[in-house]
Order: C-alpha cells, then structure tokens, then sequence
C-alpha cells in the first residue's frame, strides 16, 4: 500500500461528521419545522421568563424564505411595566415590542 | 404501571433487536417483570434471538384482534423467569394492527409488567410509529456511521411529534445507544467519536456497545448476549445501559482506546 494512501484513508471522521452537521441542519428545517419551530419557541420563552416576565401566549416565532435563504422572525411582547417596574432592569427605549430578525 | 420503551434507529441492521433482547433480558435479570415485543409484521426475529421461535403460537395481532388472550399469547423465557415475549405475527399484513389495537395490548402489558420493551421495525412507515407511540421512553440505536447518524436525527424529530405524548404537548424520554464502536478506530480518526455524534443528534447517552463477536455468537445460540457472555465488555455496557434506563445513576466510561500489545499487532477482526 501507498504510504499517501495510507495518510489519506486516516482521519474520515472529521469529513463525516461535517457532512452530517451541514445535511442535518438542512433537513431539521425542511422535514420539520413546525417541530424545530415549536422547540425554538419554548427555549426562547424559557429563556426570556427568566428575566423578564412575559405571555407565552404573545411569542410569534415564523420561519420564511425561499430556497436560498431562510429567515427566522422572532416577536415577542414584553409588556411595558413589567421592564420598568424592575429598578435594576433598564427600560426599553423603542416600545413594547422587541423584534429580531436572523 | 409499567414504563413502555421503545427500541428505534431508523435505519435497519443496527442492532434495534439485539439490544431489544439485551436490554430486556438485563431489565428482567434484576428482578422486574418485563416483556418484550416485536412490532417487526411480517419480519419478525426477537423471538429467533430469544431462542423462543419454536414456541410462538399466538402473537400480538392474534391478541390485537381479539382472538387470542394476551397470556396465551406471551411466551415466558426458560432462562429467566421475569421475562417474557410477545411475538409479532410473520403472516399477516403489516396493516393488520391498528392503533386502538396496539393502545389496548400495550395498556393490558402495562398492567403486568415493570418494562414493556417494543422492538421497533426499521424504516418511519406504519410500524415503526405504532411502535413508538405509546412509548414513555426512547432508545434511540445508533452505529457511528453516517447513514445511521442521519436516520437517528430523522426518528427524533418523529418521536418528538408524532408520540402520544409529544401529541399531548409533553416530552418523550429520549436516549442514545451507540452500538458497535469500535474504539480504536474511532482514536485514529476513521470513526465517527462519541462526543461527534452527542454533539450531532444532542439527546442524552445511555450507553456505548463496543464490536463484539460475541453478539453473533450469542444470536447463533437465541439466548440475550447479557446470559450467553455475560461478562463480556458488550453484555457488561447492555446491564449498565439497562440500570441508567432504570434511573440508576451509573458512571458512564469511555471504552478504553488502549489495546494490549498482542492484538495491537495482529488485529482483532475483519471489518
């Protein structure tokens, strides 16, 4: 055996492992992304509970985009009071709604 | 009640009937009432790796459809005597269990038994989601091999949608079994590592089966690798995967990337 071969056939492993992570992040959000959706949507309101107290119920989590590119829209009401009330947490300046776009 | 595992991969030939039995046989070795059942219409094998295939006389559509009584139908190992079997039906059409049938049976076991492990058919057709349906836990098997890491990901995404529970807006328990790693391959870099394919599919480990000639030997004989070799490194990582399983708080090593000298030489195996 060719000792160039032999260098080239070690160390596969990186290779499958970078094929699988660009695959599988396509297809989490093509095959499910109500799930991947939802799954976003809890850890966003985990996250957000925890410093700011909020209505699940107001978080709007939507995907779109075409083929090429897709986009993640992310609205979440944060109550007005609930930031100013709380001496240690700045107000916002730009209203109620936070919105973020990825 | 008992707690209802299902045994999923996705893919075929990864060891979703091998562990089934191991996992089984390990639960009911400690004492517990456990059966295991083979949801695989048609193809059915847990019985012919549990050594049981020549004493199946009613199955599980025969007591889905009402024609046969769960104990007429559920097969008691000679070895063990807290486990037990119910077959899968090898003639019928595989669209011969329905949901209610299947929630029925696996309400009647979950009376009886501690563990009901179901055997889950490959693929994400009918079968295998009737399979996990009712599951209050996951075993997710998995080969460090790409395909198998793919199909992995696919039966997650399945098992957090399309279960009861997931339905009723709560969580099914999930958890990875990395079946036949080899460590030494996976320290030279030509296999995928453990941390590589936890990092992939981010759900909780449960156990890593090393390659072991001794799950063909133990499959040639029909007895459950944790009774023909028990003390092998692969029957050992089945009992402990088992006790995690049960909520035992067991350590879970690396196996060793370390080979003694003699077979560091002369190799271990064909591929």
């Amino acid at each position: 055996m060719n000792l160039l071969k032999m260098f080239q056939a070690r160390g596969s492993a990186p290779v499958a492992r970078e094929r699988l992570q660009i695959l599988l992040a396509h297809e989490r959000v093509r095959l499910g992304p109500e799930d991947l959706l939802s799954r976003l949507r809890d850890d966003l309101i985990a996250t957000i509970l925890r410093h700011v107290e909020i209505d699940p119920a107001k978080v709007m989590v939507k995907m779109d985009g075409d083929s090429a590119v897709s986009t993640l829209e992310i609205d979440i009401e944060i109550p007005r009071e609930k930031i100013v009330g709380d001496g240690k947490r700045r107000p916002m300046d730009d209203g109620e709604a936070l919105t973020t776009a990825a | 009640m008992g707690n209802v595992i299902v045994v999923t991969s996705g893919k075929g030939g990864v060891g979703k009937t091998t562990s089934t039995a191991a996992i089984g046989a390990a639960l009911a070795e400690t004492g517990k009432r456990v059966c295991v059942v083979d949801f695989d219409v048609g193809l059915r094998n847990l019985d012919l790796v549990l050594g049981a295939e020549r004493r199946v006389v009613y199955d599980f559509i025969n007591v889905a459809q009402g024609d046969a009584k769960l104990n007429q139908a559920l097969i008691r190992d000679k070895r063990v005597e807290t486990l037990y079997l119910l077959a899968a039906s090898q003639t019928r059409d595989k669209d011969a269990l329905t949901d209610e049938g299947v929630e029925r049976v696996i309400g009647e076991l979950k009376a009886s038994f501690d563990w009901v492990v179901c055997d889950s058919p490959a693929g994400i057709e009918r079968g295998a989601l009737l399979a996990m349906r009712f599951a209050d836990t996951a075993v997710v098997v998995c080969n460090p091999e790409v395909s198998s890491v793919r199909d992995s990901d696919r039966i997650i995404g399945l098992l957090d949608s399309r279960t009861r529970r997931a339905e009723g807006g709560s969580r099914i328990d999930k958890h990875l079994l990395l079946t036949r790693f080899d460590p030494n391959r996976s320290a030279r870099g030509e296999m995928l590592s453990v941390a590589d394919v936890l990092e992939i599919l981010s759900i909780p480990l449960v156990g890593i089966i090393p390659e072991s000639e001794e799950i063909l030997r133990a499959s040639n004989i029909g007895a459950p690798i944790t009774m023909n070799a028990g003390a092998s490194l692969a029957a050992k990582a089945y009992k402990e995967a088992a006790r995690r399983l049960a909520g035992e708080p067991v350590p879970l090593a690396m196996p060793s990337e370390k080979k003694p000298f003699f077979s560091r030489l002369f190799g271990r195996r064909a591929a």
